[in-house]
């Protein structure tokens, strides 16, 4: 199978030589963990327990606020401390549920299913369900109702999101790695629920060790393959996946279902796995501690709530000094000010960079040289949306497909005038976006 | 924690390219015409590359201290406009009309419209449109070339077509004729844009439609049939390479959206044409340049590339209000 891929994007420097050669190590976490109830898309998680109640491990701590929403397990046994507002990663103040861990790691129990081929589709849906599974690279988007498309019969493509385009990380990589086996019983039971549907490993072809174990694993399936892609940034954005397995395509108002495709990350198929075969709630996942300032780059299986400091401590801390941390990789991460701040389901890494390009340089004049428009996946016109974007035109800007923005930041990567387009972008869509809900 | 950390919106690495790396790797690109532009016209054509470069960065450099702005002469675009105004001048023009030339095409073209990025006309073309019309004689004066042994001595090889003559092809692609300093060496300009093509400043979108464009025109109302020696000349003749390859993709001045780049090279293949064909004189590149940069902001109206995975029906339905 040849090598496919989208058109566009960019080729950042990859740092993944950092962190990719280093197994994953168990963190133990000490001291106080955070859950913040809106580790998701949709409404916030219920609390169900109260300040001062003691809790074990994989205890559900809060409950689904709706449909589209997904409940929260502590990952480690203890007190509850307190339910206030917190600040998490992308800086908000989220009301989160604060434990201090015993250090003994006591678990609840967890009711097994050997046989899942005996389940029904409601059975596992909701197994995945109450094991509080998100989207677990980056959107955080209930993968319950994910796997609930309005015609099921439709699906023809679950995608095996493996790409890791993201510059530095490398928890995918190494998941694929050293439990390839899980993620594809985890695409097993999401074949189970759409028996006409295919599934495909996407593994971007900088990964060739990856491409090669899953291809081992797979080869006698009849119904899953895997899909070398080219190595380029955004090549695992959902829409640019789908283009490259299918040769679909969808827009900003369209679901991948409406392209009969479903697509799952790989710590998401891991995580539905370990939910329907083990019963074992969403209470860890891998994380990377990586960058060039810091001093022991490494990939962790933290539990969900570990503090960033903590994380960093754990990678020996900082061996000269960081201009920036990012939570997640460069492309697409969050600065942070501080790391007094919770991991949550989508939090893949922590990032820590010795330079700052992004405020290194000065912004000049705009050439017109239309790399921005080469760079961009969706095929807009960077420049012109900023533009409009800053002189508030916003008729232009819809006009221009302005709110087709991914927000990958390849424009941004690429502006030799090192103008900040997507950001500007991103503001105009969120103003754009608020207006309309509003009408 | 007691230090302060950067905090900006995403994405926090950039690229290594910069605006004053592509201008490098322009002016780069043309110093394979302007040495042979050396060879052929002697130290006096030097002498012009070096003034009129000159004049442009300090025109630049002077009205920005005049007007209390940021200096931008480090962007070099200036030194890029300096050395393609003087590749488009006779070897004979008069040292102070190159200056002048120079200081029309940053005051005028360029700042007066608000400086890099705003302007809509090629700065060194319009200055070159400038000195034709004002200087009209000693700007199509190229007798200052005595290698080239021929009835109309003196004359373009566009212009000895133009007037019923004959032309030798392979004297043309080595650039052994009369033009201005940097026009005449079809193998020279070659070398300067695939350096460019490699180095991924320019496509080839906007310099083959046009070259495509033109050829076709030109078969079909050149007047010569299939002549393949007459197409070849009118090819490389009149500074259409140096126009193609490093004028008409200016930025600044070409459309920005991949189908208005191919209407836009559409426009000045049959724009040269007609001002070659059915116009007064021989040459029609730097205006159906000029021209059609006054199009651009129309091209690019007309053109909005659809976004990935938006259907036409939509597109229509947003265009409808």
């Amino acid at each position: 199978m040849g090598v496919k891929t989208f058109k566009g994007g960019v080729h950042p420097y990859d740092g993944k030589d950092l962190s990719k050669s280093k197994p994953v190590r168990e963190l133990k976490p000490k001291g106080a963990l955070v859950f913040p109830l809106s580790q998701h898309i949709g409404a916030p998680a219920t609390p169900v327990v109260n300040v001062g109640d003691t809790v074990l491990r994989g205890q559900k701590i809060a409950e689904a606020g709706g449909f589209v929403s997904s409940p929260i397990y502590s990952s480690v046994s203890g007190t509850v401390r307190a339910i206030e507002p917190r600040r998490v990663a992308v800086g908000d103040m989220v009301n989160s549920i604060v434990i201090e861990s015993d250090g003994n790691f006591l678990e609840t129990g967890f009711t097994e299913h050997e046989d899942i081929e005996s389940l029904s589709n409601e059975e596992i849906i909701n197994l995945i369900k109450e094991a509080g599974v998100v989207g677990m690279g980056g959107a955080g988007f209930p993968t319950h109702v994910k796997l609930s498309p309005k015609e099921p019969d439709k699906i023809e493509y679950i995608i095996a999101n493996c790409a890791e385009c993201e510059p530095y990380l490398t928890s995918d990589y190494r998941r694929m790695i050293e439990e390839p086996e899980k993620l594809v019983e985890g695409m097993r039971i999401v074949l189970q629920l759409f028996p006409k549907a295919q599934g495909v490993f996407g593994v971007e072809d900088n990964k060739p060790d990856c491409i090669e174990k899953l291809s081992e694993l797979v080869k006698n399936e009849r119904r899953m393959s895997v899909q070398p892609l080219m190595t380029k940034y955004p090549q695992g954005g959902e829409r640019q996946l789908i283009h490259a397995v299918t040769g679909r395509d969808i827009n900003s108002k369209m679901l991948p279902a409406d392209a009969g495709c479903i697509v799952d990350n790989v710590e998401t198929l891991v995580a539905i796995y370990n939910g329907v075969r083990y019963g074992r709630p969403l209470m860890n996942r891998t994380f990377t501690v990586t960058g060039d300032a810091v001093a022991d780059p490494r990939n962790f299986s933290i539990c969900i709530g570990t503090n960033f400091a903590e994380l960093l401590d754990a990678a020996d801390g900082l061996h000269t000094e960081a201009k920036k941390l990012i939570a997640g990789g460069p492309m697409m991460g969050f600065a942070l000010f501080d790391l007094n701040i919770p991991t949550t389901k989508t939090t893949s890494a922590l990032l820590c960079l010795s330079e700052d390009e992004a405020s290194k340089y000065e912004t000049t004049a705009c050439i017109n040289c239309g790399r921005c428009v080469e760079a961009c996946p969706e095929q807009l016109v960077p420049s012109k949306l900023a533009d409009y974007a800053e002189h508030k035109q916003f008729d232009l800007f819809e006009k221009w497909y302005g709110l087709e923005c991914v927000e990958c930041g390849s424009c941004s990567f690429g502006c030799p005038a090192r103008r900040h387009l997507a950001q500007s972008i991103k503001s105009a869509k969120k103003l754009v976006l608020a207006s309309k809900r509003k009408k | 924690m007691d230090q302060t950390f950067h905090v900006t919106s995403n994405p926090h690495v950039r690229a290594k390219d910069d605006t004053q790396r592509i201008m490098l790797y322009v002016i780069i690109s043309l110093l394979p015409a302007a040495g042979f532009g050396i060879y052929n016209f002697g130290a006096k054509a030097l002498l012009l590359i070096v003034l009129t470069i000159a004049s442009c960065v300090a025109s630049e450099y002077i009205y920005e201290k005049l007007l209390k702005k940021k200096v931008t002469i480090g962007d070099l675009s200036a030194v890029v406009t300096g050395l393609l105004l003087a590749l488009n001048l006779p070897s004979s023009l008069p040292w102070w009309m190159a200056v002048l030339g120079g200081a029309f095409a940053i005051i005028v073209v360029k700042m007066l419209f608000g400086g890099l990025g705003q302007n809509f006309m090629n700065p060194a073309l319009g200055a070159r449109c400038f000195l034709v019309i004002s200087f009209t004689g000693a700007m199509t004066n190229f007798s200052d070339y005595k290698g080239y042994a021929d009835v109309f001595s003196g004359a373009t090889p566009l212009a000895t077509l133009k007037a019923g003559g004959s032309v030798d092809s392979m004297r043309m692609l080595i650039g052994t004729i009369p033009g201005t300093i940097g026009e005449t060496s079809v193998i020279a300009l070659l070398i300067g844009a695939i350096f460019l093509i490699l180095m991924g400043v320019i496509d080839l979108t906007i310099p083959g439609t046009y070259i495509l464009t033109f050829a076709v025109f030109t078969l079909i109302f050149g007047g010569h049939g299939f002549d393949m020696g007459f197409l070849t000349a009118e090819l490389c003749g009149g500074g259409l390479m140096l126009g193609a390859f490093f004028m008409a993709t200016d930025y600044v001045t070409s459309p920005i959206t991949p189908m208005g780049r191919v209407l836009f090279g559409l426009c000045l293949g049959v724009l040269t044409g007609i001002f070659r064909f059915f116009g007064a004189s021989a040459e029609g590149v730097s205006y159906a340049i000029v021209f059609s940069n006054l199009l651009v902001p129309l091209i690019e109206r007309v053109t909005i590339p659809r976004a990935f995975g938006v259907k036409k029906e939509r597109r229509a339905k947003t265009d409808g209000k």
